[in-house]
Protein backbone atom coordinates (compact mmCIF):
# COMPACT_ATOMS: atom_id res chain seq x y z
CA UNK A 1 0.00 0.00 0.00
CA UNK A 2 2.77 2.50 1.20
CA UNK A 3 4.53 1.66 -2.10
CA UNK A 4 1.60 1.88 -4.53
CA UNK A 5 1.62 5.26 -3.17
CA UNK A 6 5.05 6.29 -3.33
CA UNK A 7 4.68 4.79 -7.21
CA UNK A 8 2.26 7.47 -7.88
CA UNK A 9 4.17 9.85 -5.76
CA UNK A 10 6.99 9.39 -8.19
CA UNK A 11 4.55 9.24 -11.32
CA UNK A 12 3.05 12.27 -9.98
CA UNK A 13 6.54 14.21 -10.48
CA UNK A 14 7.20 12.80 -13.61
CA UNK A 15 5.48 15.65 -15.51
CA UNK A 16 6.74 15.80 -19.05
CA UNK A 17 8.14 19.57 -18.60
CA UNK A 18 9.97 18.96 -15.61
CA UNK A 19 11.47 15.69 -17.27
CA UNK A 20 12.50 17.23 -20.23
CA UNK A 21 14.20 20.27 -18.35
CA UNK A 22 16.10 17.50 -16.08
CA UNK A 23 16.92 15.50 -19.43
CA UNK A 24 18.11 18.24 -20.82
CA UNK A 25 20.52 19.12 -18.18
CA UNK A 26 21.97 15.89 -17.44
CA UNK A 27 22.03 14.19 -21.27
CA UNK A 28 22.43 16.50 -23.75
CA UNK A 29 26.37 16.06 -23.85
CA UNK A 30 27.07 13.37 -26.43
CA UNK A 31 28.28 9.78 -25.73
CA UNK A 32 31.98 10.29 -25.59
CA UNK A 33 32.14 12.96 -22.62
CA UNK A 34 29.09 11.20 -21.02
CA UNK A 35 31.18 7.48 -20.75
CA UNK A 36 34.52 9.79 -19.80
CA UNK A 37 32.26 11.23 -17.12
CA UNK A 38 31.10 7.93 -15.68
CA UNK A 39 34.79 6.88 -15.65
CA UNK A 40 35.69 9.96 -13.27
CA UNK A 41 32.37 10.03 -11.55
CA UNK A 42 33.51 6.06 -10.51
CA UNK A 43 37.19 7.50 -9.43
CA UNK A 44 35.39 9.53 -7.28
CA UNK A 45 33.22 7.67 -5.82
CA UNK A 46 36.48 5.13 -5.31
CA UNK A 47 38.51 7.83 -3.15
CA UNK A 48 35.22 9.05 -1.22
CA UNK A 49 34.55 5.12 -0.44
CA UNK A 50 38.25 4.84 0.81
CA UNK A 51 38.07 8.22 2.34
CA UNK A 52 35.03 7.63 4.44
CA UNK A 53 36.24 4.42 5.68
CA UNK A 54 39.05 6.11 7.28
CA UNK A 55 37.61 9.58 8.78
CA UNK A 56 34.29 7.88 10.29
CA UNK A 57 35.58 6.59 13.57
CA UNK A 58 37.02 9.59 14.40
CA UNK A 59 33.87 11.64 13.55
CA UNK A 60 32.06 9.29 15.87
CA UNK A 61 34.73 9.62 18.53
CA UNK A 62 34.01 13.50 17.99
CA UNK A 63 30.36 12.91 18.21
CA UNK A 64 30.22 10.64 22.04
CA UNK A 65 32.97 13.44 23.68
CA UNK A 66 30.95 16.38 22.48
CA UNK A 67 27.64 14.95 23.29
CA UNK A 68 29.05 13.84 27.03
CA UNK A 69 30.36 16.95 27.62
CA UNK A 70 26.93 19.15 26.53
CA UNK A 71 25.11 16.31 28.21
CA UNK A 72 27.32 17.09 31.61
CA UNK A 73 27.21 20.55 31.16
CA UNK A 74 23.50 20.67 30.29
CA UNK A 75 22.16 17.52 33.23
CA UNK A 76 24.22 18.10 35.65
CA UNK A 77 25.78 21.83 36.00
CA UNK A 78 23.24 24.31 34.23
CA UNK A 79 21.11 25.97 36.94
CA UNK A 80 16.89 25.33 36.81
CA UNK A 81 15.76 28.10 35.43
CA UNK A 82 13.05 30.19 36.78
CA UNK A 83 10.00 30.02 34.17
CA UNK A 84 9.93 26.58 32.70
CA UNK A 85 12.10 24.57 35.57
CA UNK A 86 14.31 21.28 35.21
CA UNK A 87 11.94 21.04 31.96
CA UNK A 88 14.21 23.69 30.58
CA UNK A 89 17.43 20.62 29.80
CA UNK A 90 15.02 19.30 27.23
CA UNK A 91 15.35 22.64 24.89
CA UNK A 92 19.40 21.38 25.05
CA UNK A 93 18.56 18.50 22.89
CA UNK A 94 15.89 19.98 20.45
CA UNK A 95 17.25 22.86 19.89
CA UNK A 96 19.99 20.86 18.55
CA UNK A 97 17.99 18.09 16.78
CA UNK A 98 15.96 20.79 14.81
CA UNK A 99 18.61 22.46 13.32
CA UNK A 100 21.15 19.77 12.68
CA UNK A 101 17.65 18.43 10.39
CA UNK A 102 17.45 22.04 8.75
CA UNK A 103 20.94 21.52 8.37
CA UNK A 104 20.99 18.08 6.52
CA UNK A 105 17.65 18.94 4.75
CA UNK A 106 19.52 21.92 2.91
CA UNK A 107 22.70 20.09 2.30
CA UNK A 108 20.52 17.13 0.71
CA UNK A 109 19.16 20.15 -1.69
CA UNK A 110 22.73 21.04 -2.31
CA UNK A 111 23.71 17.65 -3.01
CA UNK A 112 20.58 17.17 -5.33
CA UNK A 113 21.19 20.38 -7.30
CA UNK A 114 24.95 19.17 -8.18
CA UNK A 115 23.40 15.58 -8.67
CA UNK A 116 21.06 17.02 -11.19
CA UNK A 117 22.84 19.68 -12.77
CA UNK A 118 26.22 18.10 -13.37
CA UNK A 119 24.83 14.04 -13.47
CA UNK A 120 27.50 13.29 -10.70
CA UNK A 121 25.60 10.29 -9.01
CA UNK A 122 28.12 10.37 -6.01
CA UNK A 123 26.31 13.91 -4.94
CA UNK A 124 22.95 11.70 -5.45
CA UNK A 125 23.73 9.00 -3.55
CA UNK A 126 25.12 11.71 -0.52
CA UNK A 127 22.05 12.90 -0.56
CA UNK A 128 20.24 9.40 -0.20
CA UNK A 129 22.41 8.80 2.31
CA UNK A 130 22.03 11.95 4.60
CA UNK A 131 18.24 11.08 4.26
CA UNK A 132 17.94 8.84 6.85
CA UNK A 133 19.28 10.86 9.64
CA UNK A 134 18.10 14.14 8.75
CA UNK A 135 14.57 12.38 9.33
CA UNK A 136 15.92 10.87 12.61
CA UNK A 137 16.83 13.83 13.56
CA UNK A 138 13.46 15.63 12.70
CA UNK A 139 11.46 12.93 14.45
CA UNK A 140 13.95 13.68 18.04
CA UNK A 141 13.19 17.06 17.06
CA UNK A 142 9.20 17.18 17.48
CA UNK A 143 9.44 14.16 20.17
CA UNK A 144 11.44 16.45 22.69
CA UNK A 145 9.60 19.37 21.35
CA UNK A 146 6.37 17.63 22.97
CA UNK A 147 8.74 16.62 25.62
CA UNK A 148 9.60 20.40 26.73
CA UNK A 149 5.63 21.81 25.74
CA UNK A 150 3.53 19.83 27.83
CA UNK A 151 4.78 21.10 31.30
CA UNK A 152 6.39 24.58 30.15
CA UNK A 153 3.32 25.52 27.85
CA UNK A 154 0.71 22.88 28.57
CA UNK A 155 -0.26 21.02 25.61
CA UNK A 156 2.18 18.65 23.71
CA UNK A 157 1.97 20.26 20.62
CA UNK A 158 2.81 23.92 21.47
CA UNK A 159 1.12 27.03 20.27
CA UNK A 160 3.28 27.64 17.47
CA UNK A 161 3.85 26.93 13.70
CA UNK A 162 7.52 25.78 14.56
CA UNK A 163 5.93 22.38 15.31
CA UNK A 164 4.09 22.58 11.69
CA UNK A 165 7.29 23.40 10.19
CA UNK A 166 9.35 19.92 12.02
CA UNK A 167 6.40 18.28 10.95
CA UNK A 168 6.65 19.51 7.19
CA UNK A 169 10.18 18.98 7.28
CA UNK A 170 9.89 14.93 8.73
CA UNK A 171 6.93 14.52 5.96
CA UNK A 172 9.30 15.57 3.16
CA UNK A 173 11.71 13.61 4.51
CA UNK A 174 9.84 10.56 4.38
CA UNK A 175 8.42 11.84 0.76
CA UNK A 176 12.03 11.19 -0.48
CA UNK A 177 12.99 7.97 1.73
CA UNK A 178 9.34 6.14 0.51
CA UNK A 179 10.44 6.70 -3.26
CA UNK A 180 13.77 5.74 -3.21
CA UNK A 181 12.15 2.81 -1.91
CA UNK A 182 10.01 2.49 -4.34
CA UNK A 183 12.55 2.93 -7.25
CA UNK A 184 15.54 0.47 -6.22
CA UNK A 185 14.81 -0.72 -9.78
CA UNK A 186 16.16 2.19 -11.34
CA UNK A 187 18.35 4.22 -8.82
CA UNK A 188 18.70 7.02 -11.67
CA UNK A 189 15.47 7.45 -11.25
CA UNK A 190 14.84 7.47 -7.85
CA UNK A 191 17.75 10.48 -7.16
CA UNK A 192 16.10 12.21 -9.96
CA UNK A 193 12.74 12.05 -8.29
CA UNK A 194 14.25 12.65 -4.68
CA UNK A 195 16.10 15.51 -5.83
CA UNK A 196 12.87 17.39 -7.50
CA UNK A 197 10.94 16.44 -4.15
CA UNK A 198 14.32 18.05 -2.17
CA UNK A 199 14.12 20.72 -4.35
CA UNK A 200 10.79 21.62 -3.33
CA UNK A 201 10.92 21.67 0.16
CA UNK A 202 14.13 23.94 0.37
CA UNK A 203 12.06 26.46 -1.93
CA UNK A 204 8.85 26.08 0.42
CA UNK A 205 10.13 25.47 3.35
CA UNK A 206 11.65 29.29 3.66
CA UNK A 207 8.39 30.16 2.63
CA UNK A 208 5.81 28.23 5.23
CA UNK A 209 8.63 29.74 8.18
CA UNK A 210 7.97 33.14 6.86
CA UNK A 211 4.27 33.30 6.58
CA UNK A 212 3.62 31.97 9.95
CA UNK A 213 5.91 34.23 11.32
CA UNK A 214 4.21 37.28 9.63
CA UNK A 215 0.86 36.07 9.71
CA UNK A 216 0.67 33.67 12.30
CA UNK A 217 -2.12 34.14 15.37
CA UNK A 218 -0.57 31.86 17.61
CA UNK A 219 1.39 33.84 20.34
CA UNK A 220 4.67 33.25 18.58
CA UNK A 221 6.07 36.03 20.23
CA UNK A 222 5.99 34.63 23.43
CA UNK A 223 7.17 31.00 22.78
CA UNK A 224 9.77 31.90 20.49
CA UNK A 225 11.03 33.89 24.03
CA UNK A 226 10.62 30.42 25.75
CA UNK A 227 12.79 28.81 23.71
CA UNK A 228 15.73 31.71 23.00
CA UNK A 229 18.94 30.96 24.66
CA UNK A 230 20.41 32.86 27.53
CA UNK A 231 23.67 34.40 26.07
CA UNK A 232 25.68 36.57 28.84
CA UNK A 233 28.41 35.46 31.00
CA UNK A 234 27.89 32.64 32.90
CA UNK A 235 25.17 31.88 31.82
CA UNK A 236 25.71 27.70 30.33
CA UNK A 237 23.28 27.67 27.64
CA UNK A 238 24.79 28.31 24.86
CA UNK A 239 28.07 26.36 26.05
CA UNK A 240 25.43 23.43 26.03
CA UNK A 241 23.98 23.87 22.69
CA UNK A 242 26.60 24.61 20.32
CA UNK A 243 28.29 21.49 22.48
CA UNK A 244 25.96 19.40 21.15
CA UNK A 245 24.94 21.14 17.75
CA UNK A 246 29.30 19.91 17.23
CA UNK A 247 28.27 16.10 18.66
CA UNK A 248 25.11 16.27 16.16
CA UNK A 249 27.51 17.37 12.77
CA UNK A 250 30.40 15.07 13.85
CA UNK A 251 27.48 12.20 13.97
CA UNK A 252 25.70 12.73 11.08
CA UNK A 253 28.91 12.77 9.42
CA UNK A 254 30.07 9.45 10.50
CA UNK A 255 26.21 8.09 9.91
CA UNK A 256 25.65 9.36 6.38
CA UNK A 257 29.26 8.69 5.52
CA UNK A 258 28.69 4.63 6.98
CA UNK A 259 25.38 4.65 4.86
CA UNK A 260 26.78 6.26 1.37
CA UNK A 261 29.61 3.39 2.19
CA UNK A 262 26.82 0.79 2.07
CA UNK A 263 24.93 2.27 -0.91
CA UNK A 264 27.75 2.65 -2.86
CA UNK A 265 28.50 -1.30 -2.52
CA UNK A 266 24.52 -2.12 -3.38
CA UNK A 267 25.16 0.09 -6.70
CA UNK A 268 28.40 -0.25 -7.48
CA UNK A 269 28.82 -3.85 -6.96
CA UNK A 270 29.29 -4.88 -10.70
CA UNK A 271 32.72 -2.82 -10.93
CA UNK A 272 35.81 -3.88 -11.01
CA UNK A 273 36.82 -2.05 -7.95
CA UNK A 274 34.11 -3.27 -5.61
CA UNK A 275 34.72 -6.69 -6.85
CA UNK A 276 38.51 -6.03 -5.89
CA UNK A 277 37.44 -4.69 -2.71
CA UNK A 278 34.79 -7.82 -1.46
CA UNK A 279 37.20 -9.80 -2.94
CA UNK A 280 40.46 -8.53 -0.94
CA UNK A 281 38.31 -8.48 2.53
CA UNK B 1 27.31 20.83 40.66
CA UNK B 2 23.84 21.93 40.59
CA UNK B 3 22.24 18.87 42.25
CA UNK B 4 21.75 18.07 45.92
CA UNK B 5 21.46 14.31 45.89
CA UNK B 6 21.20 11.41 43.07
CA UNK B 7 17.92 11.30 43.82
CA UNK B 8 17.40 15.02 43.29
CA UNK B 9 18.84 14.41 39.98
CA UNK B 10 16.94 11.62 39.09
CA UNK B 11 13.58 13.20 40.01
CA UNK B 12 14.38 16.67 38.12
CA UNK B 13 12.53 18.99 40.04
CA UNK B 14 8.56 16.60 39.32
CA UNK B 15 10.01 16.81 35.44
CA UNK B 16 11.02 13.47 35.46
CA UNK B 17 8.81 12.05 33.01
CA UNK B 18 9.45 14.69 30.70
CA UNK B 19 13.27 15.07 31.13
CA UNK B 20 14.41 11.34 30.61
CA UNK B 21 11.36 10.86 28.72
CA UNK B 22 13.44 13.00 26.28
CA UNK B 23 16.70 11.33 26.68
CA UNK B 24 15.72 7.91 26.41
CA UNK B 25 13.56 8.53 22.75
CA UNK B 26 16.88 10.63 21.56
CA UNK B 27 19.12 7.76 22.46
CA UNK B 28 16.67 4.68 21.81
CA UNK B 29 16.62 6.43 18.01
CA UNK B 30 20.44 6.74 18.02
CA UNK B 31 20.72 2.97 18.89
CA UNK B 32 18.21 1.91 16.27
CA UNK B 33 19.80 3.54 13.63
CA UNK B 34 23.29 2.58 14.29
CA UNK B 35 21.34 -1.45 14.05
CA UNK B 36 20.20 -0.24 10.70
CA UNK B 37 23.52 0.81 9.52
CA UNK B 38 25.41 -2.26 10.22
CA UNK B 39 22.72 -4.64 9.27
CA UNK B 40 22.43 -2.73 5.88
CA UNK B 41 26.57 -2.55 5.25
CA UNK B 42 26.20 -6.22 6.50
CA UNK B 43 23.59 -6.93 3.32
CA UNK B 44 25.74 -4.86 0.89
CA UNK B 45 28.60 -6.90 1.95
CA UNK B 46 26.85 -10.26 1.75
CA UNK B 47 25.08 -9.06 -1.86
CA UNK B 48 28.41 -7.93 -3.31
CA UNK B 49 30.78 -10.95 -2.79
CA UNK B 50 27.94 -12.66 -3.83
CA UNK B 51 28.11 -10.74 -7.17
CA UNK B 52 31.80 -11.31 -7.13
CA UNK B 53 31.40 -15.09 -7.04
CA UNK B 54 28.42 -15.45 -10.06
CA UNK B 55 29.92 -13.47 -12.06
CA UNK B 56 33.53 -14.26 -12.04
CA UNK B 57 36.46 -13.37 -10.25
CA UNK B 58 38.13 -10.06 -9.57
CA UNK B 59 39.55 -9.17 -12.77
CA UNK B 60 42.90 -8.19 -11.33
CA UNK B 61 43.41 -12.14 -9.85
CA UNK B 62 42.90 -13.37 -13.82
CA UNK B 63 46.79 -11.89 -14.80
CA UNK B 64 48.18 -12.85 -11.15
CA UNK B 65 47.45 -16.69 -11.92
CA UNK B 66 49.58 -18.33 -14.89
CA UNK B 67 48.02 -20.59 -17.71
CA UNK B 68 44.43 -19.69 -16.63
Amino acid sequence: MAVRACRLLSQGLQSPLLLRAVNTATTASPQVSRDRRREVDGASLQSLFALAGGVIPWFAVAAALFAAASMTVGLVFAPTDVQQGEARRIVFVHLPAAWISLLIFFAMALCAVLGLLLGRRMASMLATALAPTGALMGFVALWTGAMWARPVLGSWWGQSGLAFELLLLLLLYFAFIAQQAAATEDPRRADRNGALIVLAGAVNLPIFHFALQWWSTFEQGQLDGLMRLTVSAGSLDLACVLLMVLAACAYSVAAALHRFRSIVLEREKASDWVRHQVGAA
Amino acid sequence: MHWASLTDFAEMGGHALYVWGAYLVLFGALAWELVLLLHRRRRALDDARQHALLFGPDPDSAQNVPNR
